[in-house]
């Protein structure tokens, strides 16, 4: 009895049109893309600032429009890191040798910044992970 | 005729004195018939030396200049000048046009110089000017005419009156992917001077131009490109033998455009894309070129280089030494018109590491 009370619950939940996973309108698809866009033009300014790292060095010094990052192609094989590595491994390559910098942790939202710039300069381009 | 400098010879050169073995310099050498001399002259280009703070600056770029000023007093037999292709300076200041300028110095031999956007942008090319003499200017060497451009100038309006500072007009021109920017031209006046410059001079003597950003449009996003290209290749076009030698985009091209054979040189700073490997635009890359192997970033000087050219009756072959890359020869060949890679052209024949995506 009790387990067919539980599960009229939850029958209740799953139908209410407020917690339907897959019902969203154009008006939230508005807001995820700007709250994406927002983030990927932060990336933008940290790409093109000199205070990243220590020297004052950018990262669009070398990759303007974050040409040359491949962002499809991660994770992959780095010969140089003897491992499969992730994009955001390579970018803290970057920060810790030509930037003269530190490294950031893997959800760092400034490191979500840059892997979204990165991807968002990627647009079109099919993923093909290990790619060299 | 004097012995042709090799790779061999420079890296016995780089040996004896306890150097590293390839530097990013570009040799170049004349080579033609008559009762003109051979002679050579050494190419450096795109330091973007950069202040820090002080006394301290950017350690990668000061070696790639070191390097190149090392490697090109190495070089066997001397050569007649020096040539430096513009950008000395990140950010045109006064600190860095002197640490690059005391590097400079070394040199032996005479050296001309290229103004590129970062030595000009602070200033207006004055302090530059003050070091390195007029922004444009044209000499004659053993029966070749050399002409040198300013070709990195831009609208009055974006150079007057468009921005607060001096210090953020330098900036926002700095950034080459900076949508603030403003496309590089050679200008009404200059255009004139050219002009006025090459009615001196016979259709039949060899003529060497140099500029910072290519004489011929790349890509307009990344100023990969001269505004009124169009306008100075006219100019040129009527000699018989034309040759346009670039910095500014820090890689591999060439190209044929009628008379005209386009190469560019090697940054010692750092390399950049190729334009076409940016996946928002088009751009123009020459379909002639094969690329450059595509930079090692856990290799700081990698995709930097220098080059010997030889000017064989007047017509470039660029002899491009990479970073633990095999050379790549780039010759103007008679039977095609254009410049063809000596090994590479073909597709079939062509590398993985030349492959940009």
């Amino acid at each position: 009895m009790r387990r067919y009370a539980i599960a009229l619950v939850l029958g209740a939940v799953l139908l209410s049109p407020a917690t339907l996973a897959d019902e969203f309108t154009a008006a939230d698809v508005d807001r995820w893309q700007g709250e994406f866009d927002s983030v990927a033009k932060k990336g933008r300014e940290l790409w093109t600032s000199g205070a990243v790292g220590t020297n004052g060095v950018a990262c669009a010094q070398c990759h303007p429009n974050a040409a040359n990052t491949h962002p499809e192609t991660y994770p992959k094989f780095q010969k140089q890191l003897g491992k499969v590595a992730q994009l955001f491994e390579m970018v803290n390559w970057c920060i810790r040798n030509p930037l003269q910098g530190t490294a950031l942790p893997a959800d760092d939202p400034k490191m979500t910044a840059f892997v979204a710039y990165i991807n968002k300069e990627r647009k079109g381009v099919p993923i093909d992970a290990g790619k060299h | 005729m004097s012995r042709l400098i090799t790779r061999r010879s420079v890296i016995a050169a780089g040996a004896a004195a306890g150097t590293l073995t390839t530097l990013p310099i570009s040799m170049v050498r004349l080579a033609f018939g008559g009762t003109r001399d051979d002679f050579s002259f050494t190419y450096i280009s795109d330091s973007h030396i950069q202040q820090i703070k002080g006394a301290s600056f950017v350690r990668n770029w000061d070696m790639g200049l070191k390097r190149a000023v090392a490697e090109a007093n190495l070089i066997l037999p001397e050569a007649d000048f020096v040539m430096f292709g513009g950008d000395l300076a990140q950010l045109g200041k006064k600190d860095e046009l002197d640490h690059g300028g005391e590097m400079l110095s070394h040199l032996k031999g005479k050296l001309h110089c290229v103004m590129g956007e970062h030595d000009y942008y602070l200033d207006l090319g004055e302090y530059w000017s003050k070091l390195y003499g007029p922004h444009w200017y044209s000499f004659d060497h053993k029966g070749v005419h050399f002409v040198v451009l300013n070709s990195i100038i831009t609208t009055d309006e974006w150079t007057f009156h468009r921005w607060p500072t001096a210090e953020q007009r330098m900036l926002e021109m700095a950034g080459l992917d900076n949508p603030n920017g403003s496309p590089f031209m050679v200008g009404e006046k200059q255009r004139a001077w050219l002009k006025d410059d090459l009615d001196k001079v016979s259709k039949d003597t060899p003529l060497i131009v140099f500029s910072h950003s290519p004489l011929q449009k790349i890509y307009k996003g990344w100023n990969f490109w001269t505004d009124d290209a169009e306008q100075v290749q006219a100019l040129l076009q009527p000699f018989k033998t034309v040759s346009v030698i670039y910095g500014h985009v820090h890689q591999i091209q060439y190209n044929q455009i009628g008379n005209i054979s386009f190469n560019a040189v090697m940054a010692t700073a750092w390399p950049w894309p190729y334009p076409d490997t940016y996946a928002q635009a088009g751009a123009h890359v020459p379909v002639l070129t094969v690329p450059m192997n595509r930079a090692d970033p856990f290799f700081e000087r990698d995709a930097t280089g220098w080059q010997m050219i030889d000017v064989n009756s007047g017509r470039v072959t660029a002899r491009y030494q990479l970073w633990d890359n095999p050379e790549r020869v780039v010759g103007y060949d008679p039977k095609f018109g254009k410049p063809v890679d000596k090994r590479y052209q073909e597709a079939i024949v062509r590398k993985a590491p030349q492959l940009h995506y």
